[in-house]
């Protein structure tokens, strides 16, 4: 029986794993070695895909509670500590569904799989060390784009021809 | 020249993350393949010195870890070349790959100090915030011990942005370096004064966190958090801040007369439901003494219970359960909703439901709970229905069956637990069928009863989770036979071919209940011979009255049957059944002449007689409880080093270690040849002398290596019959106190708790010691809060200066502090009316606030000392 050390407060892990049981996106604020993670991400999602719709999005699983909330096709999980409040897990999650909707434009499992790095990134924005940091979605779309900005400025100086053939003639 | 072409065209040519996931989607060639192929690429991509070549295979490997599982601890050193690119993109994509892959033990961890310092200081928010967020992540000692002031100065920033990052960074970096709390905390201290919702959310978090881990230390700044309660309007910060105060009230019960009415000022006026429940959870857990305010959260959690919503339910239910120890009245109150949620179709409700019910259970209700649960527990599917066992095994064995009052009908209910189709707490019901017979006295009939009624049943012998029931019950009808109705049949059950199915350790207890069986008929029926014969029999006419008087026939028939029985297991290759089967058949051997030929049985002379009584001894000492804590009361002896080093023992028993092996083997035949042989034993004068030989070897080893043995009182070690300096577990197990029994106390009662042994004390298996989660993170807390009490210290001083030179202690303190929140709360009440006494306040405020930006930046000096 391994016991796992939680270091990070709040959210120790976030987990988006389709009804089929792909994953879509992890994310993890505790140390977990990759074994771990393999093994916590099929543990989980054996659990929480076999629940039936009109059950409470918790599940205590190891010591901890996992709150899940489906959309469409998609399961959002946070594990947290047992006396996190779980409400307001289940506000974050929706806060992140939220962001991710106005930032593709209704969003669906297809976006996130191909824009893998920009759910990530909205993430980041949203949580910092397992800890809601940003709860206005303006300011997280705001941020997101700005970055995506200073992304695309410099993509278009590095592919410019005169960029490529400086390269060239190095 | 070559090699830059070939950078290019791996430049140009190379798959972007978005072509591998189309890829993906695509391929036919099965998903290992796949990714077995892409790593190949990967590998010669990241290799290249181009480094946008290098980020895009980067980017590719973290998603191919991320969501598939790949290792990627191999290209640590690549994600620390690509974070010291100057581009924006290739710094993400590194820094992503590290907070992913990186651990304290990565190597090249040393390496990107210098970078994240770098990025600290950069003027590009964006790249700011990249190095926190890896920071907060990653950190370690060393990393946070160097970057401490970088954090410092970023703590002050004018960006919000990037000030809330480093308020949720510091946790980690306190964590990792307590050293840092002399230089941060006063500055986080002042952001709890932020008008920023966004900061004050984050400094609340971090304060939350620290009074999680260590309440004490945040005790100083209880006025604060206080006018945050207040004040604040945003949810997410008031879940934080109540959480916070429920871990100082815990610390500081009066703190719970201040914040009460806030609380429950936020419960009325929310709509909330999460701040609703953090507030009743609040109260409930921290807050219980406060009549009020326990009576508006159970209120709540009534409006909980019957919204239709199962989130709601289930943790409604959940606080009913931290309410339920020290206000019953709350879940008796909902007892209907309860019993309702243990048919809801959720298993979480279903168990938290079971939870609350079996907190309700009391000497008066448990049998009518445990009917229901009973019934529940049939017609629910495997988990739950164990769940439900468990469940009421544990609540009524709690505290040595404190609240079973009718033990046949406890006794009963575990008997119809076996039966139960899905049961498998096996051990559990064996273990309390044997406890109740070791402790209850007037049980033991109804568990003979239970017991034969278990043994009989031939569908239990088949179900692999029962057998321990069985091996409980095979024991207890051997036992208390005394008890039983029909030892003849008792024996032709515990002998049925069908015990074959059981395992061999189960088996040998049912020959050997058998054999205590045996030797129960033989005595009664030599007592009843000589009841008829002498008059000095009167002691056994109550016991042989309840029997069936055994006549001569009976007797030889039951041998015969044992004998039948036995027979063909003492070929068995189990050593155990092997063993009880020889013991059984051994005693028949030197008994059954003496029957045949049907000699004067009751004549005390007689070889039966005599070996009958013999074992009779041998099974009459009855057996006890043993404490749990039996060990810890044998004392250790005088002069016995336990903690002296016996390295020198191999040097000392080097030339005795063959032999001893031997003769340990040796030794152990003949024993167990002379445990058959008891007529031999009988016959010798000292009945447990250690072989000749081997005595001697003892004698001279211990004339060698006296220091190694305990004294004794007398020098001769063949001394038998010597009292031991060891109490006996059994004698320990005397040491009892009978259950004071007091029948004040339920006039009502039909009929009386019979009496239940009860050793003094720590008869409750202990709980193990605490689960240490990791000695080094306890000192890492231990240190922390010890950095932030004398940070704290150093800032009331600053405050106090005028009023006391002496340390506060905690309670001035805390007496300080109160004054400080009935200072906060007048001024609110009169904020309106006297706006000069508000602008003394605030100038206050920032006189105190120019002090500490004064002995802040003396102390940003510290840091400096120790680059």
């Amino acid at each position: 029986m391994t016991c796992l050390i939680m270091l990070a407060s709040g959210i120790h892990f976030v987990l988006l794993v389709s009804r089929q049981g792909k994953v879509r996106l992890t994310k993890w604020y505790s140390p977990y070695a990759q074994k771990e993670r393999s093994k916590v991400i099929r543990e989980l999602s054996g659990v929480i895909l076999n629940r039936g719709p009109k059950l409470c999005n918790f599940v205590e699983w190891r010591g901890y509670k996992v709150v899940y909330k489906r959309y469409a096709s998609l399961y959002f999980c946070m594990c947290i500590d047992q006396e996190d409040n779980e409400l307001e897990v289940l506000e974050i999650i929706h806060h992140y569904v939220e962001i991710l909707d106005r930032y593709f434009g209704s969003v669906c499992e297809l976006d996130l799989i191909f824009n893998f790095h920009k759910a990530y990134y909205i993430l980041d924005e949203l949580l910092i060390a397992g800890e809601l940091q940003e709860s206005s979605k303006k300011t997280v779309a705001r941020i997101i784009s700005a970055q995506d900005q200073l992304v695309e400025v410099a993509k278009e100086e590095a592919s410019s021809i005169s960029n490529i053939i400086a390269q060239a003639t190095k | 020249m070559s090699s830059s072409s070939t950078s290019i065209m791996d430049n140009l040519f190379q798959r972007s993350l978005e072509d591998l996931i189309k890829g993906f989607r695509l391929q036919l060639l099965g998903e290992s393949n796949f990714i077995s192929r892409a790593l190949e690429e990967i590998r010669r991509e990241i290799k290249v010195t181009d480094l946008s070549t290098k980020s895009t295979a980067l980017h590719k490997l973290s998603y191919l870890a991320a969501l598939h599982g790949v290792d990627m601890s191999w290209a640590a050193f690549h994600a620390v070349e690509v974070v010291s690119s100057p581009r924006f993109q290739h710094k993400r994509i590194g820094y992503e790959a590290i907070t992913q892959s990186f651990h304290e033990q990565t190597s090249v961890l040393l390496l990107i100090t210098n970078q994240v310092r770098k990025d600290l200081n950069s003027a590009n928010e964006y790249e700011v915030s990249l190095a926190l967020e890896c920071l907060s992540r990653i950190g370690t000692h060393d990393l946070a011990r160097d970057l401490t002031p970088e954090v410092f100065t970023l703590l002050g920033s004018s960006k919000a942005f990037v000030k809330k990052k480093a308020i949720g960074v510091v946790l980690r970096v306190f964590e990792k370096y307590p050293d840092a709390v002399k230089v941060c905390f006063k500055r986080l201290v002042e952001n709890l004064e932020s008008s920023d919702p966004q900061i004050l959310s984050a400094v609340v978090g971090v304060f939350c966190e620290l009074a999680t881990r260590d309440p004490g230390s945040c005790l100083p700044l209880a006025p604060e958090l206080y006018k945050v309660l207040v004040d604040s309007r945003n949810n997410w910060v008031l879940i934080k801040v109540l959480k916070i105060f429920a871990k100082l009230a815990s610390v500081e019960p009066r703190l719970g007369k201040k914040v009460a009415e806030p609380i429950c000022e936020h419960m009325r006026r929310t709509v909330a439901k999460s701040l609703v429940f953090e507030c009743v959870r609040t109260v409930v857990s921290s807050l219980s003494d406060h009549e009020a305010a326990v009576k508006l959260a159970v209120a709540k959690i009534r409006e909980f219970l019957v919204e239709d919503d199962p989130n709601l339910k289930y943790l409604g239910l959940n606080a009913l359960s931290i309410v339920a120890p020290k206000h019953l009245w709350a879940v008796l109150e909902n007892k209907e909703a309860v019993v309702k949620a243990l048919s809801d179709e959720d298993p979480n409700v279903k168990l938290e439901a079971l939870h609350l019910l079996m907190s309700m259970v009391n000497e008066d209700n448990v049998s009518e709970i445990s009917r229901i649960l009973m019934n529940y527990a049939l017609k629910s599917d495997p988990f739950f229905c164990n769940e439900i066992i468990f469940s009421v095994l544990s609540a009524c064995s709690r505290n040595a069956y404190e609240i079973i009052v009718d033990f046949d009908w406890y006794v009963s209910l575990l008997g119809e637990m076996a039966r139960i189709p899905h049961c498998q707490r096996g051990e559990e019901i064996e273990h309390q069928l044997i406890d109740i017979g070791m402790r209850v006295r007037d049980a033991r009939p109804q568990l003979v009863r239970v017991s034969w009624a278990l043994l009989i049943d031939p569908a239990l012998l088949g179900n692999l989770f029962l057998h321990p029931i069985l091996s409980a019950a095979a024991w207890i009808s051997g036992e208390y036979v005394e008890f039983c109705k029909n030892p003849y049949e008792t024996v032709e059950v515990l002998l049925q071919p069908r015990t074959g199915l059981l395992p061999p350790s189960i088996r040998a207890v049912y020959i050997h209940s058998a054999f205590k069986v045996l030797i129960f008929c033989l005595r009664s029926y030599f007592s009843a011979e000589e009841s008829t014969l002498s008059f000095s029999a009167q002691e056994f006419s109550s016991a042989s009255s309840s029997m069936n008087a055994f006549t001569y026939e009976s007797i030889l028939n039951l041998v015969n049957v044992i004998e039948l029985g036995l027979v063909p297991l003492s070929g068995t290759h189990d050593v155990e059944v092997q063993e009880r089967t020889k013991n059984v058949l051994g005693f028949i051997g030197m008994i059954k002449q003496d029957l045949a030929e049907k000699l004067n049985l009751q004549d005390s002379e007689t070889e039966v007689f005599r070996v009958t009584a013999f074992m009779e001894d041998v099974f009459s000492e009855e057996l006890g409880p043993v404490s749990a804590t039996a060990q810890d009361k044998v004392c250790v002896p005088g002069g016995l080093e336990l903690k002296e080093n016996l390295g020198d023992l191999e040097e000392i028993c080097g030339e005795f270690l063959k032999p001893v092996d031997s003769v340990s083997y040796t030794d152990k035949i003949s024993f167990s040849v002379s445990k058959l042989r008891i007529r031999d034993q009988q016959e010798a004068s000292s009945s447990s002398s250690p072989p000749h030989e081997a005595s001697s070897l003892l004698a001279e080893h211990r004339k060698r290596h006296g220091m190694y043995y305990l004294p004794s009182q007398k020098d001769d070690p063949d001394s038998n019959g010597t009292p031991n300096d060891y109490p006996l577990a059994n004698e320990l197990a005397n040491e009892i106190s009978p259950d004071p029994f007091n029948p004040k106390k339920k006039p009502n009662q039909s009929k009386q708790r019979p009496v239940v042994v009860k050793l003094e004390e720590g008869d409750e298996s202990r709980n193990p010691p605490q689960a240490k989660s990791n000695i080094e993170t306890v000192n890492d807390d231990e240190s922390l809060s010890r950095a932030i009490q004398s940070a704290l210290l150093v800032k009331n001083k600053g405050k106090e200066k005028d009023k006391s030179e002496t340390n506060p202690n905690s309670g001035q303190q805390e007496k300080e502090e109160s004054s400080r929140i009935e200072d906060h709360q007048n001024s609110e009440k009169k904020k309106k009316k006297k706006k000069k006494k508000n602008g003394e306040r605030s100038s206050k405020h920032k006189s105190r606030g120019r002090n500490e930006v004064a002995s802040a930046s003396e102390q940003v000096i510290i840091p400096d000392y120790l680059l």
